[in-house]
C-alpha cells in the first residue's frame, strides 16, 4: 500500500466527516435559533420553524446517513480500501 | 439446533425476508382474530391477557430458537446481522417505554420546546455513523470498554468505562422494567409486582440462552410490534377527522385550529394568558440555551450508549455498519416524527371537547384515565362526576365550566388513550398496550445484556481468569444476567423514584464519560492510556457532581457556587427567607422547612442558569480537554498501537481483534 495513498484516503474520509458534522450542527442547531423567522411562513398549516424541529431535521438527517453511506463506500472504493463484496 | 452449522444459519439468514413477513402478516391476522372475538363479546380483560401473553411468548420463542453455546455468537451474533434487520433492532433497542409511551404526552405538555427530544433522540445517530460505528466494527471488540482497553492499553480504561456503562445503564434498565409493571398494570389490570416479574421472564427468555444472538432477533419482531402499535390508532384517527390517512401531514390543520383554541380560551377566561403557553411558541419552558443544551447533551448521549454501540459490533461488515446507521435512523424516524400528531390531536380533542363544558358534561375517557389517577380535575382524581363536582366546588369562585388551569393529565395518557377518544374498539387499544410492552422489553434486553457482557466479559474474562474455558465463561454470562436482571427487577418493584427521576442523567453521563475517549481514541492517534483514563474520570466526575450537587445538596452547592448562579435578587432573597424559616423552625416543622427551602435551592442551584439535564454540557469539554493535556504531557502510544489505529480506519481487512479473543 502507497503511503501517500492512504494519506490521501485518511484526508478524503475526514473531509467527508466534517461536511457531515456541519450538516448535523446546521440542522441540529442554527435551523431551530431562527424559528421565530421561520415561523412566519406557513405551510399547509405547519409553521416552518416548528416543522423543521418536528420533521424537517429529521428527515434531513436520515438522508444525510444513506448519503454519507454511500459516499464513504465510494471513497473507500476509489481508493481500494473497501471490503470485498 | 443448539449448534447450528454454517448452512443452517445461511439458510436463516437468507430467509429474513420471508420469516418476518410471515410473522408480519400472522401478527396482523392475530389482531384480526382478536377483534373477531371481541365482536363476539369476549370480555375486554381477557382480550388484554391475550394480547400480552401470546407477544411475550412469541418473544420467547424466538429467543429459545436462537439459543447458543458459541462465545460470538454470545456477544456479537456471530457478526452476520444485515444492515436492515439491525436497523430494525436497534430502534427496538432504542425505543424505550418512555419513548413509545410519555414522548406525545412531553409533547402535549411543552409544545415546541418539547421537541428538543425529538430532535436529540434522533441527530445522535449522524455522530454514530461518523465517528464511531464503522470504526468500532472494524476493531471487533464484544464491548464498548472491551474498545477502551486494547486501542489504550491496559485494564484501567477497561474498569473505568464499565464503571461508567454501569452508572448509565443500571437506572435506565430498571426504568424499562418498571415500564412493563406500569403498562400491564394500568392498561391490563395485571397486578403492577406480578407484571414486573412476568416482564422480566420474558426478557429472561430473550436474552439469556442466546445472547445478543436471540435479542436481536427477538428485537427485531418487536419493533413489527411496537411501530405497527404506534402507528395504527393516529393513521386511523387521521382517516376519519381528515379524510387523508397520514397523521404526519394532517396535523397541520390541527396545529392551526389549537392556535385558535388558545386565543379563544384567554379570551373567554378560560385560560390565564400568564400561564398558557402556546402549543407553536419556542422558549417557554427552555430558554434557548437550555433547548440547545438538552438537544446537545442527547445527542452526543446517543453517541455514546454502549447498548447501542454494541448493535454495529454485529454486522457482516463496516459498510453494513454505516448503513446500518442510516436504517436505525429511518425506523426511529417512523415513530420520532408521529410523536408531534399524536400530542396535536390529543391536544385539540381536550382543547375543544374537555375545556370549556359544563363539569356535568365531560368527555367519558376523562373518567377512564381518572380512575387510574392519570386524570385530575381541580386537584383530585376525576374518578367519577360527583367526585369532579365535589372538588371543583371547593375552589373559590369557581364558574362551574371547566377552565384550562383546572386540569392535569399525565403524560403516558396521551398515546393510550387515542383509540379510545378517536372511537376505536378494544382490540386496538390492547395493541397500543402490547405495542408498549414491545418497546419496554426490547430495550430493557439489549441494557442488560449490555450490563451483562460488560461484567462477564471485561470483569471476569479480562481482568480475572483469562484462562477460563469457553463452557464456563458462558455460565458465567448467564449467572451474571440473571443477577441483573433480578436486582433491576427488585429495585423496579419497589417503585423507586428517585432511580426513575435518574434515567434522565444516562445520556449526560454516558456522553461526558465516554463520547471524548472513544472519539479521541479513532481520531486522535496520540490520545494514550493515561490521557483516556484522566479524561474519563474527569468528564463523569464534573458531571456526577453538577447532577448529584443540584439536586441532593441543591443549598450547599448554590452557596458554593452563587457566584455563577443566574438566580434573580428577588430569587435570592427568597433563598434566605427559606433558609431562616428552615434555621429557626420548631423540630416537627422542620421537614417542611426543609422541603421548601430544598426545593427552592434546587431552582437556582445551577452554573449559568444550565439545567439538571444538560450536566454534560460541562462534563463534555473537561474530559476532552483532560485527554488532550494528559495525553500530551505523557509519551506517546506505542508503535504498534499507533499502526493498530491505523488499521481500523480502513475498512479493508480482518477485524483487528481476533474473531474469539
Amino acid at each position: 500500500m502507497q503511503p501517500d495513498n492512504v494519506e490521501r484516503y485518511w484526508s478524503s474520509t475526514r473531509s467527508l466527516m466534517f461536511v457531515m458534522l456541519f450538516l448535523w450542527i446546521f440542522f441540529s442547531f442554527i435551523i431551530h435559533m431562527f424559528v421565530r423567522d421561520l415561523n412566519t411562513i406557513v405551510i399547509g398549516g405547519f409553521p416552518l420553524g416548528f416543522y423543521m424541529a418536528a420533521q424537517g431535521s429529521l428527515i434531513a438527517f436520515v438522508v444525510m446517513l444513506f448519503i454519507f453511506a454511500s459516499a464513504q463506500d465510494s471513497i473507500d472504493r476509489k481508493y481500494g480500501m473497501a471490503e470485498d463484496d | 439446533m443448539a449448534t447450528p452449522t454454517q448452512t443452517q444459519k445461511g439458510d436463516f439468514t437468507q430467509n429474513l425476508g420471508k420469516i418476518y413477513g410471515l410473522y408480519t402478516g400472522g401478527f396482523f391476522a392475530f389482531v384480526l382474530i382478536i377483534g373477531a372475538l371481541e365482536q363476539a363479546g369476549v370480555p375486554n380483560k381477557i382480550l388484554g391477557y391475550l394480547f400480552v401473553g401470546a407477544t411475550i411468548l412469541v418473544y420467547a420463542f424466538i429467543g429459545i430458537l436462537s439459543r447458543t453455546m458459541q462465545v460470538s455468537e454470545y456477544y456479537v451474533a456471530g457478526r452476520r446481522v444485515p444492515a436492515f434487520y439491525n436497523g430494525m433492532a436497534t430502534g427496538a433497542d432504542w425505543m424505550s417505554a418512555a419513548s413509545f409511551v410519555g414522548m406525545a404526552g412531553t409533547l402535549f405538555l411543552l409544545g415546541y420546546d418539547g421537541l428538543a427530544f425529538v430532535l436529540g433522540w434522533t441527530g445522535g445517530y449522524v455522530l454514530v455513523a461518523i465517528f464511531m460505528a464503522p470504526y468500532l466494527r472494524k476493531f471487533g471488540a464484544y464491548t464498548v470498554p472491551d474498545f477502551l482497553s486494547e486501542r489504550f492499553g491496559g485494564n484501567l480504561a477497561r474498569f473505568c468505562g464499565v464503571i461508567v456503562l454501569l452508572a448509565c445503564s443500571f437506572t435506565y434498565v430498571t426504568a424499562q422494567i418498571f415500564g412493563t409493571g406500569l403498562i400491564a398494570s394500568r392498561f391490563l389490570g395485571i397486578d403492577f409486582t406480578v407484571a414486573v416479574y412476568v416482564g422480566l421472564v420474558g426478557i429472561l427468555l430473550c436474552s439469556m440462552l442466546g445472547g445478543m444472538r436471540a435479542v436481536t432477533w427477538t428485537q427485531v419482531a418487536q419493533y413489527i410490534v411496537l411501530i405497527v402499535a404506534y402507528l395504527t390508532p393516529v393513521i386511523i384517527l387521521s382517516a376519519d377527522k381528515y379524510g387523508l390517512p397520514i397523521p404526519q401531514l394532517t396535523y397541520g390543520q390541527a396545529l392551526q385550529d389549537i392556535t385558535a383554541l388558545e386565543q379563544q380560551m384567554v379570551a373567554n377566561g378560560l385560560a390565564d394568558a400568564k400561564t398558557l403557553k402556546p402549543h407553536l411558541e419556542p422558549f417557554k419552558t427552555y430558554d434557548p440555551l437550555n433547548f440547545f443544551a438538552l438537544i446537545f447533551c442527547l445527542m452526543v448521549g446517543t453517541a455514546s450508549l454502549p447498548h447501542i454501540l454494541m448493535r454495529y459490533f454485529t454486522t457482516p461488515s463496516v459498510r453494513e455498519a454505516r448503513v446500518s446507521v442510516a436504517w436505525s435512523l429511518f425506523f426511529i424516524f417512523l415513530l420520532y416524527f408521529t410523536a408531534p400528531a399524536y400530542a396535536a390531536f390529543s391536544k385539540l380533542e381536550v382543547y375543544s371537547n374537555v375545556i370549556g363544558k359544563p363539569l356535568a358534561e365531560l368527555p367519558a375517557w376523562i373518567y377512564t384515565y381518572g380512575k387510574l389517577e392519570l386524570v385530575k380535575i381541580c386537584g383530585a382524581n376525576a374518578v367519577d362526576p360527583a367526585a369532579v363536582a365535589a372538588a371543583c366546588g371547593k375552589v373559590a369562585g369557581h364558574p362551574g365550566v371547566l377552565r384550562l388551569q383546572d386540569f392535569g393529565i399525565n403524560t403516558d395518557v396521551i398515546v393510550i388513550s387515542t383509540p379510545e377518544i378517536a372511537g376505536l374498539p378494544y382490540v386496538i387499544a390492547g395493541l397500543v398496550a402490547a405495542g408498549g410492552l414491545a418497546a419496554a422489553l426490547s430495550t430493557a434486553d439489549g441494557l442488560l445484556l449490555a450490563i451483562a457482557n460488560a461484567l462477564s466479559h471485561d470483569i471476569y474474562y479480562k481482568m480475572i481468569d483469562r484462562n477460563a474455558p469457553t463452557p464456563r465463561r458462558l455460565a458465567v454470562a448467564r449467572i451474571i444476567l440473571l443477577a441483573v436482571a433480578i436486582a433491576a427487577a427488585y429495585t423496579a418493584s419497589t417503585k423507586p423514584a428517585d432511580i426513575l427521576a435518574m434515567v434522565a442523567w444516562a445520556f449526560s453521563l454516558a456522553a461526558a464519560g465516554l463520547f471524548p475517549a472513544l472519539v479521541l481514541g479513532i481520531w486522535w492517534k496520540r490520545a494514550n492510556a493515561p490521557g483516556a483514563v484522566a479524561g474519563i474520570i474527569a468528564g463523569f466526575a464534573v458531571t456526577t457532581y453538577y447532577l448529584v450537587g443540584t439536586r441532593y445538596f441543591a443549598p450547599s452547592f448554590y452557596e458554593t457556587w452563587s457566584f455563577l448562579s443566574t438566580a434573580t435578587p428577588a430569587a435570592i432573597e427568597k433563598y434566605n427567607t427559606l433558609k431562616q424559616a428552615w434555621l429557626s423552625a420548631t423540630p416537627d416543622a422542620q421537614a417542611a422547612a426543609w422541603k421548601a427551602f430544598d426545593t427552592h435551592a434546587q431552582s437556582i442551584a445551577n452554573w449559568w442558569g444550565v439545567r439538571n439535564i444538560s450536566a454534560a454540557l460541562f462534563g463534555l469539554p473537561v474530559g476532552f480537554f483532560v485527554i488532550w493535556i494528559v495525553s500530551l504531557l505523557t509519551p506517546a502510544p506505542s508503535k504498534e498501537i499507533q499502526d493498530m489505529i491505523d488499521e481500523t480506519r480502513r475498512p479493508r481487512g480482518e477485524s483487528i481483534l481476533a474473531a474469539t479473543h
